[in-house]
């Protein structure tokens, strides 16, 4: 077993792990933490989307051992049923979901994606490397590409993070 | 997956020491290959030795001939380096193409090139722009370090360091994605070096891996243009066939993935 220690949310937790526990798995069934969702556990769905260091990654495809001393964000450190991050608030305005197993998975990797975007960072769908990129439905969609709904809400997931964007652009 | 035990240690040398004196135990970098396989239970290390953290195998470094980038910085930040997309923008392109952000994020250059998928993308860089790669015992030029699928020259414990990318006049690379995994079906890369030299990596497409096309070599020296390399065809019995494409498809892809890079080549 490994002591592991993590700062989740802003508190500092240590869990005792055997060293395949995934990150997933320690978030779920040793932290409590069960907004973070386990859809294929291969890395290919997004749905275990968190933010390590501020970088989204996915929770499954990573050991916790590896990010002890690591700091993380999951959906429950976001907002509040009473007080909801901006980008769940635009999910719930804009019906962002069919079944909602996806979202918190969604709404992680979005938060991630609009600062990547903030950085001037491209993507794949961007014309030019340099400058801000301009967050169009594609470029979305490009950068949201690690995360699937299967309900293929895809219309309103875009339009609740184009909407969520444009609101964090003017804010900031 | 199987019962193992977690290294991380603080210098390459240890974790030189720790994989010579356990034949079981392997390298871990962003897991992003290497824990789905465990999970698959197609392998069971003994010991993982984390060496995504460590000092010697960071940064990015440009000179006047070549970009140099440590073995365990990530696909993201290559994507994203202003050193690189200045000096090679072509190879920004395709870090900004592998899997998806959040693979993105973990995955690395190193691992990448050390599992050698036939489908994976940097090899094809490698391999045009006949890049250099530093171990931790020798330096191996990119013509002797792909040896077929999932095999390269590393010997047994052997830790790659970094890539030396020399800067080319132009490059440019293409690639045919499977939607789901985006890894290539084919994808080619083009490039002309700074001494004038013309090379083309096909990724992707052949059942050794990574290979480079001779033929388009030659006819785009003679006249570097789509045209040039659209009526040359790699032969398709050298080539993959699964459900996601048949020998004769990635035949003719690599014929328009040729195309496309040229096309796409800047410079």
């Amino acid at each position: 077993m490994h002591d592991v220690t993590l700062t989740i949310n802003g508190e500092r937790r240590t869990v005792a792990l055997d060293a395949r526990t995934t990150l997933l798995d320690a978030l779920r069934d040793h932290l409590g933490l069960t907004g973070t969702k386990k859809g294929c556990d291969h890395g290919q769905c997004g749905a275990c989307t968190i933010l390590v260091d501020g970088r989204r990654i996915n929770a499954c495809l990573t050991l916790a051992v590896m990010h002890d001393g690591d700091t993380v964000t999951t959906v429950e450190g976001l907002g509040t049923p009473d007080d909801l991050h901006p980008m769940q608030a635009a999910f719930v305005a804009h019906d962002g979901f069919q079944c909602g197993y996806c979202t918190p998975g969604q709404i992680m990797s979005a938060v991630g994606m609009v600062g990547e975007v903030a950085k001037g960072w491209p993507s794949h769908a961007s014309a030019s490397l340099n400058g801000k990129p301009e967050l169009t439905e594609a470029e979305i969609a490009e950068r949201m590409s690690g995360n699937l709904c299967r309900c293929s809400a895809y219309p309103n997931i875009v339009a609740a993070i184009s909407a969520a964007a444009k609101d964090t652009e003017a804010s900031s | 997956m199987y019962e193992t035990s977690y290294k991380r240690p603080a210098s390459l040398a240890e974790a030189a020491a720790i994989i010579a004196a356990d034949d079981e135990a392997k390298f871990l970098a962003g897991g992003q290959t290497l824990l789905p396989t465990m999970k698959q239970r197609l392998a069971a290390p003994s010991q993982l030795v984390d060496i995504a953290r460590l000092a010697e195998l960071k940064g990015i470094s440009v000179s006047s001939e070549a970009v140099t980038i440590g073995a365990a910085m990530t696909h993201y930040s290559i994507a994203s380096s202003p050193e690189v997309q200045g000096a090679i923008p072509t190879l920004a392109k395709l870090a900004s193409g592998i899997g998806d952000p959040q693979v993105r994020h973990r995955g690395t250059l190193g691992g990448s090139l050390a599992n050698n998928d036939p489908s994976a993308d940097y090899p094809a860089a490698v391999l045009a722009l006949g890049a250099t790669l530093v171990t931790d015992r020798r330096e191996i030029a990119a013509d002797d370090y792909f040896q077929g699928m999932f095999t390269t020259a590393l010997e047994e414990g052997e830790i790659l360091v970094r890539v030396v990318f020399p800067i080319p006049r132009k490059a440019g690379y293409s690639k045919f994605l499977n939607p789901a995994s985006r890894y290539a079906m084919a994808g080619v890369f083009v490039a002309t070096l700074a001494d004038g030299a013309v090379r083309v990596a096909v990724t992707g497409a052949g059942q050794g891996g990574v290979f480079r096309a001779t033929a388009m070599e030659e006819a785009l020296g003679d006249n570097w243009s789509a045209d040039a390399v659209a009526g040359i065809k790699v032969d398709p019995s050298d080539m993959l066939s699964d459900i996601h494409g048949d020998a004769a498809y990635r035949a003719n892809l690599v014929s328009v993935m040729a195309k496309r890079a040229v096309v796409a080549a800047a410079g």
